[in-house]
């Protein structure tokens, strides 16, 4: 927000909506690989979100749940069921991966929504590792689950005999193209959302169409309360295809 | 994190922060990091005990359902045994109903028997005694008749012996 306050006091416009999006050291100096950065805070505090819903609201493990408590059974019985339902009985052994795949992109894009704070999720180093963990474990797990009957997968039987290999092709393809899909939608939603907010708060500056700009921003922060939560939900039930995929390879 | 925002988005040139590989090795070390220890806490601690509680929960609910029924079926026991022992109480109150008035027409008929012997007893006594009233009657009468006949004739002047007065008043009284 002070980069508008410096925009309005030069008296022209400056937007600057990506800013919001650097990496910086926390105490100066420059980024290597160890050094704790913004993104790292950040990512600190998720771990402090995820520990505080889902840890410290069930000390009690009362039978009539507190309010926090409810929450927390509220995540678990939501992504357990998504998992059971996708990915089938056998996919409920990998239930912690993806709980933990879908309480740190929810807590972060949550905390990314805090003024000032910064999104961890809005960036493709993120969101690539993320996808990338899901596709070369799915990956792994299908061949070892079913060894070349994997291959079944870009094969598709119910289709005439002649098409078989021009949909074996299209299915590779679209399979490799599954971790770039699923790495950018989740970054480029949270980061374009966060963008366009940051737009309006630079038309905030000018008198004249700051009342259309403030409800603009607050418009759009309610769609991101919403494209926050979706997005994590939208990562997680394609990881519980993609494992349902490697599971159960017949079409 | 806006303070130095300027100098920042110099040094990053004026593309995407997200596209500048220099930050990605520092990136994917915090992220590796911070996934872990999420999937520690939650596989650890968070999971298992959300999942006692739920399954504690279930247990309790189970039980309690299990409990309810129980208790249900011993209610309509309960029912049932109490309005078996309802019939039997009635089918007993009749027949002590039956019993006692059985009794009490035995009694009754046994006192109107003593009753009608004594009432018969004394209905014949009082005939007796009616009976020599009666004949009580008719002799003082006869004595009456005699000595009236007698003292009539001995006023008419005629000497009435008492043989002749007795027999004619006897043979009067029988006419």
């Amino acid at each position: 927000m002070a980069s508008e306050a410096q925009g309005a006091e030069t008296g022209g416009l400056e937007f600057h909506p990506m800013d919001q999006f650097n990496i910086e050291s926390l105490f100066g100096g420059p980024i290597a690989w160890y050094t704790p950065t913004n993104a790292a805070l950040w990512m600190g505090l998720a771990i402090l979100a995820v520990i505080g819903l889902m840890v410290l609201t069930t000390t009690k493990r009362s039978v009539v749940p507190s309010r926090g408590q409810s929450v927390a059974e509220l995540a678990y019985g939501f992504v357990y069921k998504m998992v059971e339902d996708v990915s089938g009985k056998d996919g409920v052994v990998y239930f912690p991966y993806i709980m933990t795949l879908f309480m740190f992109i929810v807590c972060a894009n949550f905390l990314g929504l805090i003024p000032m704070s910064f999104t961890t999720t809005s960036h493709f180093a993120v969101t690539v590792v993320l996808a990338m963990a899901v596709f070369l474990t799915v990956t792994v797990l299908g061949f070892v689950k079913n060894g070349t009957k994997f291959l079944g997968l870009f094969w598709v039987s119910s289709a005439p005999l002649a098409l078989r290999p021009i949909l074996a092709i299209i299915e590779v393809i679209s399979y490799f193209v599954r971790p770039v899909s699923h790495s950018i939608r989740l970054a480029g939603n949270v980061m374009a959302g966060h963008a366009v907010i940051k737009v309006f708060a630079g038309f905030a500056a000018i008198a004249v169409v700051s009342p259309i700009a403030i409800a603009g921003i607050v418009a759009m922060y309610a769609l991101e309360i919403l494209v926050s939560f979706i997005q994590a939900y939208v990562f997680t039930i394609l990881t519980c295809v993609y494992l349902k995929d490697a599971l159960h390879p017949s079409h | 994190m806006a303070t130095d925002t300027h100098s920042a988005a110099e040094a990053s040139g004026p593309g995407m922060p997200q596209l500048d590989f220099s930050t990605w090795g520092n990136q994917i070390f915090w992220l590796v990091i911070t996934l872990v220890v999420i999937y520690l806490i939650l596989s650890r601690v968070a999971l298992p005990r959300i999942a006692s509680v739920l399954a504690e929960r279930q247990g309790t609910i189970t039980n309690d359902i299990a409990a309810a029924e129980d208790l249900k079926a011993k209610a309509q026991d309960a029912e049932a045994a109490y309005d078996k022992a309802l019939i039997d109480a009635r089918a007993e109150a009749g027949r002590i109903v039956a019993e006692t008035k059985a009794g009490i027409q035995a009694d009754l008929d046994k006192a109107i028997a003593t009753a009608d012997t004594k009432i018969a007893a004394k209905a014949a006594e009082g005939e007796k005694v009616i009976a020599e009233i009666r004949t009580g009657a008719l002799d003082n009468v006869k004595v009456v008749a005699k000595d009236t006949a007698k003292e009539i004739v001995a006023a008419m002047g005629g000497k009435a012996d008492a043989k002749s007065i007795t027999a004619a008043v006897t043979a009067r009284m029988k006419g």
